[in-house]
């Protein structure tokens, strides 16, 4: 199979898969309390459909999604709910947000499962409902509400390729390894589905060729299961090459055009651990819950992977994997390159959660103090983008977001190549993400400003309008008493006028 | 990376040494302990930390890079006043280090190179033709600007092969007569031909650890090669070769070690070949028709103003963008 090469990258980064891969996929205990923040999806917060002191199944919907780009939640666990407020979200600004808390009964008494007897009789569009039902956001990292990404119905599309994606590119993170070397007949039908719902011609599940056992499981299952359309593709380990971007160009040698999606150009990537979803989903009838997440770093002591329920507090996931090393220096959600640093343990498991990462004093990147850039260009031969991170700290430093903007800031995709590469350390991708939300504000303004100027002005032509139209109402109505008694008008309204002053001037002296 | 650099320059000197005497030592000795006492008053002026910034050793490339394109017999304040001139004016008085749009070392280089013409173009001549030796003593007068007698002098000075080219070419004699001096040797440029490749090793070997681009030492020989080339072919009684361009003066140093610098340098791929092509076809120009036998300096500085120009028409096309 031929591939293709993306710019840059880091073939050679330190990959620590094998601290967590080498154990089986093991399920965590019910936490005693779970915590669901609202949003935990790319859109819309999901709106909350049960209060405090109600008794709730495992897989009963206790959130729904609210308009097109949302998500609905699921309870993991039986128990009641013991309120909803802002609890600390997993979220790098460390912020707050309504969240659902639930305390469990340890009974997990569970709603009956309906699943689709044979998903090849149902229609497509029950098929995108049931995933939406499910509240199946892409469980890759980025949590977009997957359901989205398959209706192929309102707005059709020609979807030649679907791209299971299991190139973990991250250093440490090893649950989508691990779900293809035990799951891969599951996974597979999923494909299967997902081939059916948007009508593609052909499948790749990609696979870095460090793992090469895993790609050995997927090759068994693809033959037992006799389909020739889903193919198992090898790719070099190359991060960001799990990237959607970059995997698409290694895969089919296109690229999504800027602002657009893969759909567009005729792709779908959709990354193993929902596909395994949306088909629990669908043949077993089951809403998201759950997911497999990586706990690792020289800071647990038992570095593993857990099938743990979504709203399990970190801190339980950790006595599971036998506690914390006496070296533990930060926790991070997500992998060393895009992953961001938690505030405490207590902070829960959301669907996004890919992997909770202890580090260690050595693990952290030091924070080295920067020196000025030296114009090397090392930063522009690693980006994955092809864009020209020097270039975008010079003027995003001096807030020229116009030449910024000019140099394709907003293709930057974060992954962080720049910044390891910098050899004076300068913490790029800091800078670009500030030069972007100062872009959004600065647009935001300036919509607001473009409003209330539209708005200013419609009210001049209003004012305008209504002084026109009582001047051509008193020019008529002077039309109307040129008539003739225009002389007796005035002497009467003369009068009038002298009879009000002797008026007030009476009443003065009084 | 900038201890790479100095070893990589290493060959080099050690070569410069052995054909040119004690003088080059000297020079380097001069340079790096100005350069390293201006830098560290500049930082404390700026009120900088002064470690990190001495530590990354770049002045001390800029120190040693200024110090081999000088005369190996310059009285002391040469190498002293050029390393002040580098690193308080081309270096502090633009930002420091990282926004100097000029190389420091050229700027110091080409300073010196107008206001005292007479002392950067007396080089020592190359150990197998120098009738008196040079000799420690020697090296030390001239160092401290107590010349010995005149005829001492001649016996171990000259101009450069450059510059005795431009004159001679200068006088109408064609190449073929000029080549007959001893100056030249038996190949391309006595002695000089092998300090240019102890520079091209260490070039090589910077570009295999990755710690300067191929770009631009390729695209500057590309450039001076093909622009000497095509003069030689019209006329090869009045253009001097090729080669003795290549391997003549500084244009080794100066493709592997002073165009690489960068900070003054074009930052794109496709502009460092720009870039370092120009700075190739401006030597030639220089040394050819300008009035200096040696175009480097000027070459480098005309052509680093010309880098943002360049960087902003070669910026590559960024993924999901058409070109």
């Amino acid at each position: 199979m031929r591939l293709w090469r993306f710019n840059g990258g880091l073939p050679s980064l330190a990959e620590h898969k094998n601290e967590s891969s080498h154990l089986p996929i093991e399920a965590a205990p019910i936490p005693s309390e779970l915590v669901y923040p609202l949003r935990q999806h790319i859109g819309n917060a999901a709106k909350p459909l049960v209060k405090a002191g109600e008794k709730v199944l495992r897989g009963q919907k206790i959130a729904d999604a609210h308009g097109l780009i949302s998500a609905p939640i699921h309870a993991a666990s039986s128990g009641v709910v013991a309120d909803i407020s802002d609890k600390l979200i997993p979220h790098p600004s460390g912020f707050s947000a309504p969240c659902i808390t639930i305390k469990t009964d340890g009974l997990d008494n569970a709603v009956t499962p309906t699943p689709l007897a044979d998903y090849r009789q149902a229609s497509i569009q029950e098929l995108i409902d049931t995933v939406r039902e499910a509240g199946i956001v892409g469980l890759g990292g980025a949590a977009f509400p997957t359901a989205m990404k398959l209706d192929n119905q309102s707005v059709v599309r020609d979807i030649k390729t679907l791209i299971l994606n299991g190139a973990e590119c991250e250093p440490y993170i090893s649950c989508d390894d691990r779900l293809l070397k035990e799951r891969a007949k599951q996974v597979i039908k999923g494909a299967e589905i997902l081939l059916f719902m948007l009508g593609a011609k052909e499948a790749f599940i990609a696979i870095e060729d460090n793992a090469p056992e895993t790609y050995q499981a997927v090759q068994l299952a693809l033959k037992e299961h006799a389909n020739s359309i889903i193919k198992a593709a090898q790719i070099p380990t190359i991060y960001p090459t799990g990237g959607e971007k970059q995997l698409i160009k290694t895969l089919t040698g296109k690229e999504v055009p800027p602002g657009d999606i893969p759909a567009n150009i005729g792709i779908v990537s959709i990354n193993v651990g929902t596909v395994y979803a949306v088909q629990q989903a669908i043949e077993e009838g089951l809403p998201l819950t759950s997911r497999i997440a990586t706990v690792t770093g020289e800071g647990v002591t038992t570095p593993r992977n857990v099938e743990v329920r979504i709203g399990t507090p970190i801190n339980t996931l950790i006595e599971f994997c036998d506690g914390y090393s006496n070296t533990v220096e930060r926790l991070i959600m997500g992998g060393p390159m895009m992953g961001f640093a938690l505030l405490n343990d207590e902070i829960p498991i959301v669907k996004a959660s890919n992997c909770i990462l202890v580090a260690s004093k050595q693990e952290v990147i030091t924070e080295k103090k920067a020196m000025p850039c030296i114009r090397c260009g090392l930063c522009a031969s690693a980006c994955p983008a092809n864009l020209l991170p020097q270039q975008l700290y010079w003027h995003s430093r001096s807030d020229q977001f116009d030449k910024v903007e000019g140099l394709n800031l907003f293709d930057c995709i974060e992954c962080g190549c720049c910044d390891v590469v910098c050899p004076s350390h300068i913490p790029l991708v800091q800078h670009f993400r500030y030069a972007k939300s100062a872009i959004k504000v600065k647009n935001h303004e300036k919509h607001q400003s473009n409003v209330a100027r539209d708005r200013f002005e419609a009210r001049e032509t209003r004012l305008a309008r209504d002084k026109a139209e009582r001047a051509e109402r008193s020019r008529k109505k002077k039309a109307a008493l040129k008539g003739g008694s225009a002389k007796e008008e005035v002497a009467a309204a003369i009068k009038r006028s002298n009879e009000k002053k002797q008026q007030s001037s009476a009443e003065t002296t009084k | 990376m900038m201890l790479w650099v100095l070893m990589a320059l290493l060959p080099g000197i050690l070569v410069m040494c052995w054909q040119f005497g004690y003088g080059v030592f000297f020079n380097i000795v001069i340079a790096v302990s100005t350069a390293l006492l201006a830098e560290a008053c500049m930082l404390h002026l700026r009120g900088r930390p002064i470690a990190p910034f001495i530590t990354d050793l770049s002045v001390v490339v800029t120190a040693v890079l200024l110090a081999l394109s000088l005369p190996t017999l310059a009285p002391w304040w040469i190498p002293f006043i050029g390393a002040i001139i580098a690193v308080v004016f081309a270096k502090h008085l633009y930002g420091g280090l990282g926004y100097n749009p000029f190389n420091p070392a050229m700027v110091a280089f080409a300073v010196l190179m107008v206001s005292f013409p007479k002392d950067m173009t007396v080089w020592a001549l190359p150990s197998s033709l120098q009738t008196n030796e040079l000799g420690l003593a020697n090296a030390l007068a001239v160092l401290i600007d107590q010349l010995p007698s005149q005829e001492l002098i001649d016996g171990f000075t000259a101009a450069t092969p450059l510059d005795h080219m431009k004159t001679r070419l200068g006088l109408n004699e064609v190449i073929g007569e000029i080549r007959t001096a001893p100056l030249f040797g038996s190949w391309v440029v006595a002695g000089w031909e092998w300090v240019a490749i102890a520079y091209l090793c260490g070039g090589v070997f910077l570009i295999y650890k990755k710690v300067i681009s191929w770009q631009i030492p390729t695209g500057l020989l590309a450039g001076l090669f093909s622009i000497s080339f095509l003069f030689y072919l019209l006329d090869p009684s009045t253009s001097p070769s090729p080669l003795f361009h290549l391997l003549g003066g500084g244009t080794i140093l100066a493709a592997f070690f002073i165009a690489t610098d960068p900070v003054t340098a074009s930052t794109t791929n496709k502009g460092r070949i720009i870039y370092a092509a120009l700075i190739g076809a401006l030597i030639y120009v220089i040394r050819t028709w300008g009035g200096y036998p040696d175009g480097v300096a000027f070459a480098v500085i005309l052509i680093n103003m010309a880098v943002p120009l360049i960087d902003h028409y070669t910026q590559p096309r960024v993924y999901g963008h058409k070109k």
